[in-house]
């Protein structure tokens, strides 16, 4: 697995494409702190970029590269070597050089701005955390989709699909559905519901960093339980964590039973 | 030859006002302070030595400086009032005041003042009370350099710092007050400053006003407390340049304004509350140069509120700049500067070329149904709320800052 592993990071370090991505987010962390002239406001602008493009980039990436390296895998397939390795190894290739590309294109202008000096830190390593979780839930969702369907365009057409859906789609429902049901009390139903979506717990998280003050308005135990205490931190983390491991058994399990 | 000339006078002007000095400690005559009280005559000055003096509802009945040296301990073993004064021109400084009585039919203060004037109260320790400093009827008082630190649970059963009832006229300046009810509580009391004190981790205000008028309160700090400040039912009450900070909590502002008329809120800084001001039911308020930085609902605009103008402020990463619980808006917001405008400026006047919409769809939505406060910063949140901004529907459709400034306002 590890060198399957090995080889698909080079190759994707080679790549146009990590280097195309290593530039965009340090690009956006120049320009975002050149603009704003301070990083609590930079923070939060990213925030709102990372938790919509890094999923978005995540599938695509996954998708388009599977699909690209399918010769590839078959001819790894005629080989003495484990289904799973070969999968895992591909998989988290990419996860990791996606992850990669951010950490460097954002830390990297973040830290010539003077990151360490500032208090800002720890919410942007929070940032960064949460980035790097949602590339491999992505990249793991974008197998699971790509190992279901032959056809390329439809692959694609799913994997756009279902970032629409969780990152906008989903929000519209949930907030169609809390409005709807408001005559009854709602906040274990509204903590459930963003569990539900990796976006949304990412988005909660760095909630818990930057608007504290106002979540706590809301008159609920459960809610001030979540949110005023690290139990929502933790919580948030382990379903992240959730979220990444239960694809990735669907990619083994999938690879498994397929005929190629 | 001076010194001896100095002290000649100095003997001279005392004779000449028949002042002499009192004595209580352990091993003088007067043992404990209500005999020193009872021996002294007018204008005597009584020093209460060292040691402890388990004492309770001791009075103060003719003018009398009353002084602790190195902080003696006054301990009303909870039996009920310990000091009260009911002479003009009262000092008492320097002691150390421990347990006072609870009661719930009459409120036992550590110190009180009874329709008495020119009195000064400084440099007292209070532990253990129930009420602090209590003034009553009391006028051109002085409450100078405090100290008072409760232990109140409960709302029910506790007492305020420092209480002001029908008084006026009072200088109240350098107090540190916690973990009492109401830090300081004015209730029918005009004309009276409170600057520089320290009021944290109290249980309901930090400063609170009742049917008080013409009073000014600044440089003060209140932190950590159920409401900051609470200013209610009053006129012509000065605010300038106080912080307020982590207010936080279901119910927990900044400041709560309810019913104020023709306030000055100016120079305040408010940092990380739940709502930085809670405004009802309030007219004629000028706004100026005051701070909201990292607060849940910078100002939160619940009705009945006319004629007031909102100038000069600063409204940095709050979660909700403003919020309105209807559509109609009778308020002024000029040149304020808002981190969250996204317009430009081509002129480079240094003000925005497009007017700046303050309140966000998202909030009418969270005033409604409050479990949509997981929503915030959600994309589909910042694409209801960029329909609302072009065209206005729930939220008020003239509520708009004509001259938003692109830099961050200094003064």
């Amino acid at each position: 697995m590890l060198k399957i592993l090995k080889y698909s990071f080079y190759d994707l370090m080679r790549s146009r494409w990590s280097y195309v991505y290593f530039a965009f987010y340090l690009l956006l962390g120049v320009v975002l702190l050149f603009l704003n002239n301070d990083l609590s406001k930079a923070v939060i602008t990213l925030m709102n970029v990372i938790i919509v493009l890094v999923p978005l980039i995540g599938t695509i990436f996954g998708v388009m590269y599977y699909y690209n390296s399918k010769e590839f895998t078959e001819l790894l397939l005629a080989q003495p070597l484990k289904r799973s390795s070969i999968f895992l190894g591909q998989y988290l290739g990419v996860a990791i050089s996606l992850s990669m590309s951010l950490i460097l294109g954002l830390g990297i202008p973040f830290i010539f701005y003077g990151l360490f000096k500032s208090t800002a830190i720890w919410d942007f390593s929070l940032l960064l955390i949460t980035g790097t979780f949602l590339t491999f839930i992505f990249t793991a969702l974008a197998f699971n989709i790509a190992l279901s369907n032959e056809n390329k365009i439809k692959g694609f057409g799913y994997a756009i699909l279902l970032w629409l859906f969780l990152a906008i789609i989903y929000d519209g429902i949930f907030l169609m559905s809390l409005i709807m049901f408001e005559d009854y009390p709602l906040d274990k139903l509204s903590l459930i519901g963003t569990m539900l979506n990796p976006i949304d717990l990412s988005r909660t998280l760095i909630l818990l960093k930057l608007d504290i003050s106002a979540l706590l308005g809301y008159t609920g135990a459960i809610f001030k339980q979540f949110f005023g205490t690290n139990f929502g931190l933790i919580v948030s983390i382990c379903m992240l964590t959730v979220w990444v491991v239960l694809p990735v058994f669907r990619i083994i399990f999938k690879a498994k039973k397929k005929d190629f | 030859m001076k010194i001896k000339m100095l002290s000649f006078i100095a003997l001279f002007l005392v004779s000449l006002l028949h002042a002499q000095t009192v004595e209580v400690c352990e091993g003088c005559m007067y043992k404990t302070l209500n005999e020193g009280i009872q021996a002294a005559k007018d204008f005597d000055t009584i020093f209460v030595k060292k040691g402890t003096y388990k004492e309770y509802n001791i009075l103060v009945d003719k003018p009398l400086t009353i002084i602790g040296e190195n902080y003696p301990v006054i301990d009303g073993e909870m039996k009920g009032e310990i000091i009260t004064i009911v002479s003009d021109s009262v000092t008492v400084d320097g002691l150390f005041i421990i347990n006072v009585g609870t009661s719930y039919t009459e409120d036992y203060a550590a110190i009180r003042v009874k329709r008495s004037k020119y009195f000064v109260i400084q440099n007292l320790v209070l532990e253990k009370l129930f009420f602090g400093i209590y003034l009553e009827k009391a006028q051109h008082g002085k409450v100078f350099h405090n100290k008072i630190i409760g232990d109140a649970v409960e709302e029910y059963n506790s007492g305020n710092g420092i209480q002001l009832w029908y008084s006026k006229d009072i200088e109240i300046e350098h107090n540190y007050v916690e973990h009492v009810r109401d830090g300081i509580y004015l209730e029918f009391s005009d004309h009276c400053l409170i600057k520089n004190n320290v009021s944290a981790n109290n249980l309901r205000y930090g400063l609170h006003f009742m049917f008080s008028n013409d009073d000014i309160y600044q440089d003060n700090t209140f932190e950590n407390n159920g409401a900051g400040v609470a200013v209610m039912f009053s006129k012509k009450i000065k605010m300038y340049n106080n912080i307020f900070t982590e207010n936080w909590g279901t119910a927990s502002y900044g400041l709560l304004l309810k019913e104020i008329n023709d306030a000055e809120i100016q120079g305040n800084t408010f940092i990380k509350n739940t709502i930085g001001i809670n405004i009802e039911g309030s007219n004629r308020i000028n706004y100026l140069n005051n701070n909201f930085i990292n607060n849940g609902w910078a100002i939160k605009v619940r009705g009945a509120c006319y004629t007031n103008h909102f100038t000069g402020n600063n409204f940095l990463y709050n979660s909700f700049d403003i919020s309105y619980n209807s559509n109609i808006n009778d308020n002024v917001f000029d040149k304020n500067y808002w981190s969250n405008y996204t317009g430009y400026d081509l002129n480079k006047n240094g003000i925005g070329d497009i007017p700046y919409r303050p309140v966000k769809l998202f909030s009418y939505i969270v005033n409604r149904t409050p479990e949509t406060i997981i929503l915030l910063r959600s994309l589909f949140i910042d694409i209801i709320d960029f329909s609302e901004k072009v065209s206005p529907v729930f939220t008020p459709d003239n509520l708009l800052d004509y001259n938003p400034k692109m830099k961050r306002i200094e003064w």
